[in-house]
């Protein structure tokens, strides 16, 4: 029974990671129809610069400038190769992304290196130890948790409630109209991709005390989970993001615990099929008619 | 029989009956006009017709056959054929393939064949090409056959649309806005285009217009539609001085 | 028969073949020269299987205008294939006779793959048909990964957990061994055979698109709701034209498979699938020609590149950003065309370059 909550509690915390991530995918992609293919490595790179400021300087100013950092790279990112491609076909979009994360990838490979780099973990809370010691949560994954949950609940009110939120919905409901109201496009599709880069940041610090070590390609396989998490959940929907990284996490971690890591892939891309025959749209997506 | 019994046909979307109760019977080669303001859901009328939604409730009976809940493509086979609001070419392809591929369920040959490059594949590719270009004549399009649909002007896209429409050989043919953004010149031609298809093809036209002058001198009968219901119907003299036809329009009192 | 007064679509053709034709006469030359370096003459049947991929996901993403990210799992399931036939008759059959075979299972049982994966992909479209064929290609890697067959005196035995469990007895031998894959296939495939299913390839997909039912595909492309009204049955040529593209891939694999002893699954993962994309928007979408020039010189280029060793990847990820900001943003087509009007006027005194 404690091997089944633990491997639960182990599946929300995965879970939140890749909802971080998915939240990220799913704002740039309901804004500009765009599958950030170079946001999985973004997390990566937040991951590997957490490693070398933490070794030289104190948490205190290593988190926050891994934060700045990255949110700086996405920003950069989208200016330079997106934005000049806005009104381009969607693949010409879609290739440059991919250009940009085998860049950010091979970047990486160069400055950092490819032995496999570890550290100590960030996170300071001891393990929760509950029925007598029969049940040990980590504290990273307690903190995993709580930030995620924090930073959903925020991000939320955020959207829903603050005018720069409401024109982030605008821009992805019809961009033109948007810019006839007066909203700033190019202001608020740079933020989009500034939240969505701080939330990469944010899942990488999470990372690095979670798993023990990170490789330049260590964004790859879970920049796709997460991309699969947002359309499962429902593409273009951030509470559908939250909940399909959350549902994905957990159905990895039990499909490992009780069948086998190999298959654990193959069940979590098999459930997605699954859902998304009976709901096109993923879960909390929604059916847009075309126009005929 | 008439070619086309519709009856107690409506759509709700979300509570709204965006068409309710709407009933036509439309006669084999007659020309018959679907007038009304903008948002009356004549467009949903014709995607009613066409499969592309599906109905509420209401029969959709042609030529004896009930085409209700079927797939547009079966309803084109069965003999509907439509033209499009905006403008619906295939932007890539020729004039003249346009044409071709609505002629795919006239003249046909297996794929294999096609790959192999069989006897039958020529034969066929050039009955093919005969029908499609004698078309375009039609519609004055033969000279451009060989460019991209998306690069002629807008009025001869129009065309292209109701020539392509017609390479299925329907039995109705239903014109979305075919007078759109059209000077008077070329709406002048376009009406003579209509009545010899008619004439020509034996074909029933069902169409949308706001261009009063064009649905009132070429529509034998006019259905007018207000907020998804059927207002009145009747030949153009009729319909034109109706007081509610005229509210409906202008608003308020006749 | 005047050159000029064909049909300009089979002129078009014949220059692409003509093509094929010219590389071959020309990597002949230079092998008979002794001018080939071991490495180059190494990547001539994977050049060749590229190749195919990429015309065959051209079918797919340009002709039917559907993206797909799960290629290589048609490719890795044709290898698949072919290897598990050519090592069961290697010593049964003669050379050639299994390689034929090989390569027809494998073309036959991408098909099969291609038609159950098509029934439910095909009814989604968009960026949802991408993902989901992503998710199958990551499942038939995994799937293939955790395959265990063997045959023994007493016939063939199958398991998913390891090579123990197959229980087989001492005559017996694992031919596909989970994640370590197939050992011990006939390195069969040649160079001349690689050009020849290139043509094989083209001739199949060059015909198909000149033809009713290559209209039928690319009109649902342009405007899949016209394509209804005239009455195209989507679903059907939407599989013909998914079905064909899986089973090239599954001829190109099941040769590629053929030019090594052993193969695993792992090579074919959503980084080949996104390197062939990256091959056909690179060639042009729809440009079936281009996707074998851009596939053959991509594949060469990192060969060339290996002075710069450590660099070339990198190389290769910005050349592919700047092209695509080259091509597609309408800053650098303006800037283009006064380049190019530039060129124009120097004309007259321009000396020779």
């Amino acid at each position: 029974m404690q091997y089944a909550i633990s491997i639960l509690l182990s599946g929300v915390s995965l879970g939140g990671q890749y909802a971080l991530i998915a939240i990220g995918y799913t704002m740039v992609y309901g804004i500009l129809r765009l599958i950030n293919f170079a946001h999985g490595d973004l997390f990566m790179v937040a991951g590997l610069l957490m490693v070398y400021l933490s070794a030289n300087l104190p948490l205190a100013a290593s988190i926050p400038l891994v934060l700045v950092l990255t949110v700086l790279l996405g920003f950069i990112i989208e200016r330079a190769a997106y934005k000049p491609l806005r009104e381009a076909p969607s693949l010409a979009v879609l290739i440059t992304a991919i250009g940009m994360s085998y860049l950010l990838q091979n970047l990486a490979l160069l400055v950092f290196g490819s032995a496999p780099k570890s550290f100590s973990s960030v996170i300071a809370l001891q393990p929760l130890r509950l029925f007598d010691g029969a049940l040990i949560i980590t504290g990273e994954t307690l903190t995993t948790i709580l930030a995620s949950a924090a930073i959903m609940a925020g991000l939320t009110l955020f959207v829903n409630k603050t005018k720069v939120g409401h024109a982030m919905l605008a821009v992805s409901e019809d961009r033109g109209a948007a810019q006839l109201m007066g909203i700033n496009v190019n202001a608020t599709i740079s933020l989009t991709f500034a939240i969505g880069s701080a939330l990469a940041a944010v899942a990488g610090v999470l990372l690095c005390s979670a798993y023990p070590s990170l490789t330049p390609t260590t964004g790859a396989m879970p920049g796709i989970k997460a991309f699969v998490a947002a359309v499962f959940g429902g593409i273009g929907s951030i509470p559908g993001a939250m909940l399909g990284g959350v549902l994905l996490g957990v159905i990895q971690s039990l499909s490992t615990a009780y069948i086998s890591s190999q298959m654990a892939d193959a069940i979590v891309f098999g459930v997605l099929i699954i859902v998304l025959l009976v709901r096109p749209t993923g879960i909390l997506g929604k059916q847009t008619r075309e126009k005929v | 029989m008439a070619l086309l019994e519709v009856r107690n046909l409506g759509i709700t979307f979300g509570g709204l009956h965006a068409v309710d109760q709407f009933a036509v019977s439309i006669e084999k080669g007659q020309l018959f006009g679907l007038i009304g303001p903008n948002g009356a859901g004549k467009t949903t009328v014709f995607n009613l017709l066409t499969g592309v939604y599906q109905p509420t409730e209401g029969e959709i009976v042609l030529d004896g056959k009930s085409i209700v809940g079927q797939k547009p493509a079966v309803i084109n086979r069965a003999g509907v054929a439509r033209t499009f609001q905006n403008i619906r070419l295939f932007k890539d392809l020729t004039v003249l393939d346009n044409v071709k591929v609505a002629l795919h369920n006239q003249v046909k040959y297996l794929t294999l064949t096609g790959v192999l490059r069989l006897p039958a594949y020529f034969k066929q590719e050039r009955v093919m090409n005969e029908k499609a270009h004698s078309l375009l004549e039609i519609f004055d399009l033969d000279g451009e056959a060989g460019q991209p649909a998306s690069s002629l002007p807008y009025g001869k896209q129009r065309k292209l649309e109701i020539a392509r429409a017609l390479a299925t050989s329907p039995k109705l043919l239903l014109l979305d806005e075919p007078a759109a953004g059209m000077n008077p010149n070329e709406t002048a031609e376009l009406m003579e285009i209509v009545r010899l298809v008619r004439d020509r093809f034996g074909i029933a036209i069902l169409l949308i217009e706001h261009d009063m002058s064009f649905v009132m001198g070429l529509c034998e009968r006019i259905v007018v539609l207000d907020y998804g219901r059927v207002i009145t119907e009747g030949d153009p003299e009729a319909v034109r001085t109706n007081p509610k036809v005229v509210a409906a329009y202008l608003g308020g009192e006749a | 028969m005047k050159i000029r007064s064909l049909n300009p679509n089979f002129r078009r053709r014949l220059v692409t073949y003509g093509i094929v034709a010219a590389a071959f006469v020309f990597i002949q030359i230079l092998s008979g020269a002794g001018l080939l370096t071991n490495s180059l003459s190494g990547q001539l049947v994977p050049i060749c299987a590229y190749v195919i991929m990429a015309v065959s996901l051209n079918l797919t993403v340009g002709i039917l205008g559907e993206l797909s990210l799960g290629h290589a799992g048609f490719m890795s399931v044709g290898a698949f294939t072919g290897a598990f036939l050519s090592v069961c008759c290697k010593d049964v059959l003669p050379g050639w006779l299994t390689l034929t075979l090989a390569l027809l299972a494998g073309t036959a049982a991408a098909a099969l793959v291609g038609v159950l994966i098509g029934i439910p992909v095909l009814r989604l479209q968009g960026d949802y048909l991408a993902i989901v064929t992503l998710a199958f290609g990551e499942i038939i890697k995994n799937l293939l990964n955790s395959f265990y067959i063997g045959r023994d005196s007493a016939g063939f035995h199958l398991s998913f957990k390891d090579a123990l469990s197959l229980g087989l007895d001492d005559t017996g031998e694992v031919i596909i061994n989970g994640a370590q894959g197939v050992t011990g296939m006939p390195r069969s495939a040649s160079f001349t055979l690689g050009i020849v299913l290139i043509l094989v390839t083209l001739f199949v997909v060059q015909n198909l698109v000149d033809s009713r039912t290559g209209r039928a595909i690319m009109s649902i492309r342009d405007n899949r709701i016209a394509a209804e009204s005239v009455g195209i049955n989507v679903t059907r040529y939407k599989m013909i034209a998914f079905t064909v593209s899986a089973a090239l891939a599954g001829l190109a694999g099941a040769m590629y498979a053929h030019n090594f002893s052993t193969l695993v699954a792992r090579k074919f993962d959503y980084n080949t699938s996104i390197l062939v994309l990256v091959f056909i928007v690179v060639g042009g979408l729809g440009n079936i020609r281009g996707s074998v020039i851009a596939a053959a010189a991509l594949t060469v280029l990192p060969e060339l590149l290996r002075g710069f060793s450590d660099y070339r990847m990198l190389v290769y990820a910005v050349v592919l950003i700047v092209m695509m900001l080259f091509n597609q943003s309408p800053q650098f087509a303006a800037w283009r065309q006064k380049l190019a009007a530039k060129f124009r006027r120097r004309r007259p005194n321009r000396k020779e370059a």
